[in-house]
């Protein structure tokens, strides 16, 4: 049979009282915000400056426009980002006119509640959720809404949609709540609070699709740009403030472009020629490898990687 | 493109694995990372063969245990659609996982072992199916390599599952398959070792499948979700009613009745993000503005006002409007269900609190008997309650609305979802 899934521009038209597949997921994102913004004190909306994450930000004006959002965007700040990331994140935030909070690692580290992981060039993935825990208690949240997907991997594929969370901010994948029709139970203690993912249902192709069809923008890095990158570990490494050659590696220039955006020094570049968003979704229509699997270090240390940090409190 | 949700339920020895994965891989949902991992896996586990099955056990703590914990859900699209699988497992906490898996579902396949027949577990499968009123059910025999591809062994399973059928509640469409999931036969492909078949192949029905009428596009019903107000001097007075249409369709001046205040107004416009829209259906979430400065609020719902005969409308009915429910409930935690339980219960975008009447039957889920004399339902259990609540429901049968026909119920205690209901007409 043939696999390549049309674009959004592609589709057949539907009947009259038919959603195609993207409103249709659209719907059910919009309808999540204004759950949990009608069922929960204090949210709060993570924006890491990656496509997930904008999506969110175009979803929460739709269910929320002409008012402002009904909570902050908030994003941590590993100090290991892409700049060009955190100058599009100023610009989104200012063309929204809505407030942002930054919560910063590297704070943590200062601070004494997070320690560097050893190691050259350590990953600070993990600290994250020390960042993202205090910050959480600080600003007193009580939900965050999240870009994760349940395509992207396998602990997230048995997620809820409104994911509880307990007084230590920990994912119990054994005690999560019944979730039937669309009757979120977002019924919290003091301390406690939700994780909430609008896209859940959304595949990467989704994604790139939405993002065509509402012509959203997004960071450089994720189209096809010269690079000066190492190979390593099969994935292809930024030479960075933080990655340098090793004994053995070459630097070299390389025509990549991103499927994620994550730290800089554990986030992958595959080699792609794709420019155009189009371009792209023909791209990720052929491609025969997970991103994450392509393109993070960070989730490569055992099978259940994600498990284990999703269980501490990681997004 | 249209989405399709479809429910599977059973156990690995089904063949439901293979069967997943063969979807998956035959519509290249499968990537090579994934696979070699599971390949990692497989060969680390001793297995001798790429065991497919591990693609959809998970988490370390459930393979710790040697058990599936919960529902997973699985995406692939091929060009005419884009599937959401909910995968539900068949062994522990059976009835509790297939019921979440199966809420929101079009389609649900239950698999027959064709050198087994119609199993218990097949029939239950095919009982919470019809219970949860999934629209289409799928029937697929598997393992026809296993019998010599024999017709009369299917047509003796299809006479089989059709005369227990018929003491289920209205099936709406059956479509029986005779296939193998792990040759490949009848999956993506037409088989040619069943030349005697003349149906469609599953991947090929599920594509066709027509899901379209299923929604109620009749009776109009509206729960506000939200309220948006945006206090800023551009949009001073805007006051825009959020939700998502959970049956029929909204018109730009439809003449509408808030419940359960049973204040009428008019709808002014239908907003979106996009601009105003001239009607808005089952599934759309939009905003609805009115016409009066009538007090409405979450939890509140609008419907059509009724119409008289002079218009082109079909005739609307009200959703019932009161304080007293009968409901199948299928419960979900340890702490039983009994007469004189507390829960709190959120129905569309209304909460409010509910003690249980009357417990009037259990159900066997096996035989389909009641047992009128039962004292509480445990977990896994289903049974028919009679429910008090503090406040109206307006509410439906669950098989004229899913949506207005559904709610939960809450431990107030622990605040985990403990038993969900679907409304029976009174």
């Amino acid at each position: 049979m043939t696999t390549a899934p049309p674009t959004a521009s592609q589709t057949q038209p539907l009947g009259h009282h038919e959603l195609s597949h993207l409103d249709a997921l659209e719907s059910e994102a919009v309808f999540i915000f204004r759950e949990v913004a009608a069922e929960l004190e204090r949210p709060v909306v993570l924006f890491s400056g990656g496509k997930d994450s904008i999506v969110l930000l175009r979803l929460a004006e739709k269910a929320f426009r002409p008012a402002g959002f009904p909570f902050p965007i908030m994003h941590i700040d590993t100090g290991h980002n892409f700049p060009e990331v955190l100058d599009f994140r100023d610009r989104r935030v200012a063309e929204l006119g809505e407030r942002l909070i930054v919560a910063s690692v590297q704070e943590s580290i200062d601070k004494g509640r997070a320690v560097e992981e050893p190691g050259e060039n350590s990953s600070r993935n993990r600290l994250q959720t020390v960042t993202l825990l205090d910050a959480i208690l600080e600003h007193g949240f009580d939900a965050c809404f999240g870009g994760g997907r349940r395509d992207e991997e396998k602990a997230r594929a048995k997620e809820r949609v409104f994911s509880f969370r307990d007084e230590f901010g920990q994912w119990d994948p054994k005690r999560q709540r019944p979730e039937l029709w669309s009757l979120y139970n977002g019924r919290i203690r003091k301390g406690e609070h939700i994780r909430a993912f609008p896209i859940s249902n959304w595949t990467e192709l989704d994604v790139w699709q939405y993002i065509e069809r509402e012509n959203l923008e997004v960071p450089e890095m994720y189209f096809a740009h010269e690079r000066t990158v190492v190979e390593r570990d099969t994935m292809l490494l930024a030479v960075s403030e933080w990655i340098q050659p090793r004994p053995g590696e070459q630097a070299y220039e390389a025509t990549v472009r991103y499927r994620t955006v994550g730290d800089m020094n554990c986030t992958g570049a595959v080699e792609s020629s794709a420019t155009t968003v189009p371009e792209i979704i023909a791209e990720v229509a052929a491609t025969r490898i997970t991103e994450r699997g392509a393109t993070r270090a960070d989730d490569r240390f055992s099978e259940a990687a994600m498990e284990d940090r999703k269980k501490e409190g990681y997004f | 493109m249209e989405l399709l949700r479809l429910a599977t339920a059973g156990s690995v020895d089904d063949g439901k694995s293979t069967l997943i994965g063969r979807l998956l891989f035959d519509s290249k949902a499968i990537f090579e990372d994934q696979l070699a991992s599971v390949e990692r896996a497989s060969v680390q586990r001793g297995h001798e063969y790429t065991n497919l099955a591990l693609l959809t056990d998970g988490l370390r703590a459930e393979r710790e245990q040697g058990i599936t914990i919960d529902v997973a859900y699985r995406y692939f699209a091929t060009p005419r659609r884009k599937f959401i699988i909910a995968d539900t497992p068949g062994h522990v906490q059976y009835t509790r996982n297939m019921v979440t898996g199966a809420s929101t579902a079009d389609v649900a396949v239950v698999l027959v072992d064709a050198r087994k027949g119609l199993l218990e577990q097949s029939r239950r499968h095919a009982f919470l199916a019809t219970l949860l009123r999934i629209p289409h059910l799928v029937v697929a025999v598997n393992k026809m390599d296993l019998v010599e591809w024999d017709e009369t062994r299917f047509r003796a399973i299809v006479d089989d599952f059709t005369s227990f059928s018929s003491s289920l509640l209205p099936v709406a469409d059956v479509t029986f398959i005779p296939m193998s999931a792990l040759q490949g036969d009848n999956v993506v492909d037409r088989s040619e070792r069943m030349p005697w078949y003349d149906g469609l192949p599953l991947l090929e029905h599920l594509e066709t499948v027509h899901i379209a009428e299923d929604r109620n596009l009749v009776d109009m019903r509206f729960p506000v979700q939200y309220v948006i107000r945006p206090m800023s001097d551009a949009h001073h007075d805007y006051r825009g009613y959020a939700g998502q249409v959970a049956g029929g369709v909204i018109r730009a001046g439809d003449q509408v009745v808030v419940l359960p205040s049973g204040l009428r107004s008019q709808v002014a416009a239908i907003d979106t993000y996009d601009g105003p829209v001239e009607e808005a259906f089952t599934g759309m979430s939009v905003t609805v503005r009115l016409v009066d400065d009538v007090d409405v609020s979450r939890g509140d719902m609008l419907v059509r006002a009724d119409s008289g005969p002079s218009t082109s409308q079909p005739s609307t009915s009200q959703p019932s409007t009161s304080q007293d429910v009968e409901a199948v409930v299928c419960w979900m935690v340890d702490q039983p269900l009994r007469q004189g339980g507390r829960y709190a219960i959120k129905h569309t975008t209304r909460w409010a609190r509910a003690v249980v009447g009357d417990l009037r039957y259990r159900l066997d889920v096996n035989t389909l008997e009641r047992e009128e004399t039962a004292a509480e339902l445990a977990l896994n259990e289903i049974g028919h309650v009679r429910l008090r609540i503090t406040a109206p429901l307006m509410h439906d049968p669950y098989g004229e609305n899913r949506t207005t026909g559904s709610f939960i119920l809450v431990d107030e205690a622990t605040n985990v979802t403990a038993g969900a209901g679907m409304i029976v007409s009174d």
